[in-house]
């Protein structure tokens, strides 16, 4: 029987160590594997990590994907902080997106500087209203806020998945579910000609500033954190807990619902059934890589946007399949959990080490 | 003004690439390189339904023209901000043919067709053209109508199953395919209707098979793409109709027949064109006629004299003389949309929105 006995110290250096330590096995893993395939290791590896970032327009694409993982990643950042489990950025996304476009497309006909701020702000209010859901069910039943948020996942791609078949269906389209093309002024305006890098990743960057120094320089922030780490402390300081959640949930679904909004309003330009490939979902594993701390979250966000680049690119050049995207991400968080338990808790192999065991078993006895 | 100028010397960077790309192109043509052709797929090239058969067309593409093509596939492209990036990335590494092979691909395939105008773009079951962008998509609901006749004679307790995807004109046509051929040789049966918003979901798939086989459903067809429909219906030894692929094998027992897409016809014909350079932009609909709808073979299970009807429908459908949308066709409400002796276009299918008489469901909004 193998053993795992808790360490005394808790090493800071190891713990940000750790997801390098988790990187590296996983290149290593990643080589054998590839070698194993019948690939150049090196070539293989320079294919996925480094060939869809060698110009600028892959540079640009890079920011499209990072955009809205960034977004929802650094708002979960907020609520895990305060061990209130948000598991629904995805569903604040498609809300925000959802939102976002009903206000783009009530205003098609609209002109304006104003119309574009205007669809942001709907696509927060979205994405907040709908973490506020979550929020009051906690706050006023006591309802687990994982299965609340996971429900109202479903709820919102059923909600999207109806509006886009029903009242904001393009009425020249056939039927087909998608939306009207947004009109001009209510598009993200992009940063680069022919590229599609949009101001939603400067948002994304603000975003995480803002949140930086709101957890970690603010009265907020600090009362946010000791609601984390012992609620009963925070009780004890008069902290009002009920509104700490709320307010967490908000920030949180505010900015998962402007990286849903950020995707109709930038790149696609419309309203579809699948805004979302999953980065609401994605965006808990990053905030977990990325140690909840904003510079974190910003290196697992842009590690995470390169590996889905990297699969597609491992297919068109090198005829790999798309699966190999998931083993990565899989071997990435595999490793990295592995490297927390062994910095946290050593193994003891009690078989081997008996005599100590036995000592052990002695002192306990002689203090019982 | 700095800000202009960055941008006038990126773009002139970029005009750079481009032209020095297209000389390497043109070399390359020169050195008879093979013609590089693209697909982009919505699902897993496993997925034994759509994206399987269109990987069947993509390898009898290679068969057929050996070392003179060299085929490339990206597979399980969601149909969202990523697609467009995907397209250009295989428009960029030299693909002079790119089929992009769902529907939600079209605005980025119109995208990329625009930045890429000597590159050929062939998109499925969309309606969106440009010169080097054409469109394709097959007659599902021929085989459809066949299934339609065989589920109607194999059914005892004269409830039909239909998996459903999306609201679509081409899975709403389909559904009204097999209600015609419900009308004409078992009114009686009825055809009951779930809705799985999904391509590909197998979960979703079996538990609506349960669910209607729970409401005495006792054959099973499908618009959605896994065999997870064909498996239960063995397990509970009713039958089920195979969809895009050869089901067969995942119910040796359930399996009456599979309406299969043979994509591999198409994309050998559009590659020779674009080698000859005679390739023009389409909107191209073929079926039983050209070999894009198959029906492999039908179950043994099936009795001789409904056997040998169904082969007279394809049979019919194939020349001509019969067609699933014969009229009369009379929509919900009992108005006539096709009076007798007359057929509905493929300009009323292409966009068909409504159910017709016989199906007691609404239509999702």
């Amino acid at each position: 029987m193998i053993k795992l006995e808790p360490r005394g110290q808790h090493s800071k250096l190891m713990a940000w160590l750790s997801p390098v330590f988790a990187g590296i096995l996983t290149l290593i893993s990643g080589a054998i594997l590839f070698a194993l395939l019948g690939q150049d290791p090196l070539e293989a590896l320079h294919t996925l990590l480094i060939m869809p970032v060698s110009d600028i327009y892959g540079l640009a694409e890079l920011c499209v994907k990072a955009a809205p993982i960034l977004l929802c990643a650094i708002g979960l950042s907020v609520v895990f902080k305060a061990k209130v489990w948000n598991i629904g950025a995805e569903g604040q996304l498609l809300m925000g997106g959802l939102i976002g476009s009903a206000c783009a497309l009530a205003l098609i006909d609209a002109e304006g500087f104003w119309v574009l701020p205007l669809v942001l702000l709907a696509g927060m209010v979205g994405g907040a209203l709908w973490a506020g859901l979550a929020a009051w069910l906690k706050t006023s039943f006591n309802a687990n806020e994982i299965l609340t948020t996971i429900m109202l996942n479903y709820i919102a791609l059923n909600l999207l998945i109806w509006a886009v078949h029903g009242p904001l269906k393009d009425p020249d389209g056939y039927n087909f579910p998608e939306s009207a093309m947004f009109s001009d002024s209510a598009l993200i305006p992009t940063l680069i000609d022919g590229t599609r890098i949009h101001f939603g990743m400067l948002f994304a960057l603000l975003a995480v500033v803002i949140i930086w120094v709101l957890l970690s320089r603010s009265f907020l922030g600090f009362q946010i954190k000791v609601l984390g780490l012992d609620s009963s402390a925070a009780r004890l300081a008069g902290f009002r807990e009920k509104r700490l959640v709320w307010i967490a949930l908000l920030i949180s679904g505010a900015l998962a619902g402007l990286a849903g909004v950020g995707e109709v309003a930038g790149p696609l330009g419309q309203l579809v059934p699948s805004i979302s490939p999953g980065y609401g979902y994605a965006a808990i594993i990053v905030a977990f890589l990325g140690r909840l701390h904003p510079v974190g979250i910003l290196l697992a966000t842009l590690l995470m946007a390169l590996i889905y680049m990297g699969g597609e690119m491992a297919q068109i050049t090198l005829g790999l399949p798309v699966a190999l995207t998931g083993l990565f991400q899989g071997m990435l968080l595999f490793y990295l959990l592995a490297c927390d338990v062994l910095i946290n808790f050593r193994i003891r192999i009690p078989a081997l080490s008996k005599s100590a065991a036995d000592k052990l078993a002695v002192k306990e006895e002689a203090v019982n | 003004m700095k800000r202009r100028q960055f941008n006038k010397l990126l773009t002139g960077v970029a005009a750079g690439i481009g032209l020095s790309t297209a000389l390497m192109s043109g070399q390359a043509i020169a050195a008879d390189d093979p013609l590089k052709v693209g697909f982009v797929y919505v699902g897993p090239v496993g997925d034994h339904g759509w994206t399987y058969q269109h990987d069947q067309g993509r390898i009898a593409l290679e068969e057929h023209f050996g070392d003179k093509v060299e085929t490339t596939y990206v597979e399980n492209v969601p149909e969202g901000a990523d697609a467009e990036r995907v397209i250009r990335n295989l428009a960029q590494s030299g693909h002079k043919l790119i089929f992009t092979t769902s529907f939600g691909f079209m605005n980025a395939t119109v995208k990329v067709a625009k930045r890429y105008p000597d590159v050929k773009f062939e998109h499925a079951t969309g309606y969106k053209m440009a010169d080097n962008l054409g469109t394709y998509i097959s007659k599902t609901y021929e085989g459809r109508y066949v299934a339609g006749y065989v589920a109607s004679q194999m059914t005892e307790s004269n409830k039909i199953g239909y998996i459903a995807s999306f609201p679509i004109p081409e899975v709403i046509r389909d559904i009204n395919s097999v209600q015609m051929a419900l009308n004409k040789y078992n009114p009686d049966a009825e055809l009951k209707i779930i809705w799985v918003n999904s391509w590909f979901d197998p979960g979703k798939e079996a538990d609506a098979a349960n669910a209607m086989m729970d409401q005495g459903v006792d054959v099973i067809l499908q618009h959605t793409d896994s065999p997870a429909a064909m498996q239960a219906a063995e397990r509970r030894g009713k039958y089920a109709v195979g969809q895009a692929s050869d089901m067969s094998s995942f119910g040796p027992n359930a399996h009456l027949l599979s309406v299969v897409d043979e994509w591999g016809p198409h994309y050998i014909a559009q590659t020779q064109k674009v080698m000859d350079g005679t390739w023009e932009s389409h909107a191209m609909v073929e079926g039983m006629h050209e070999g894009a709808i198959v029906i492999p073979s039908f179950a043994d299970s099936i009795p001789a004299d409904v056997k040998a009807e169904a082969e007279r429908l394809v049979a019919g459908i194939q020349d001509g003389s019969i067609h699933p949308f014969a009229g009369p066709v009379v929509n919900q409400a009992g108005e006539v949309m096709v009076p007798e002796g007359e057929v509905l276009s493929w300009e009323e299918l292409e966009k068909m929105n409504w159910y017709i008489q016989g199906i007691d469901a609404e239509l999702p909004k």
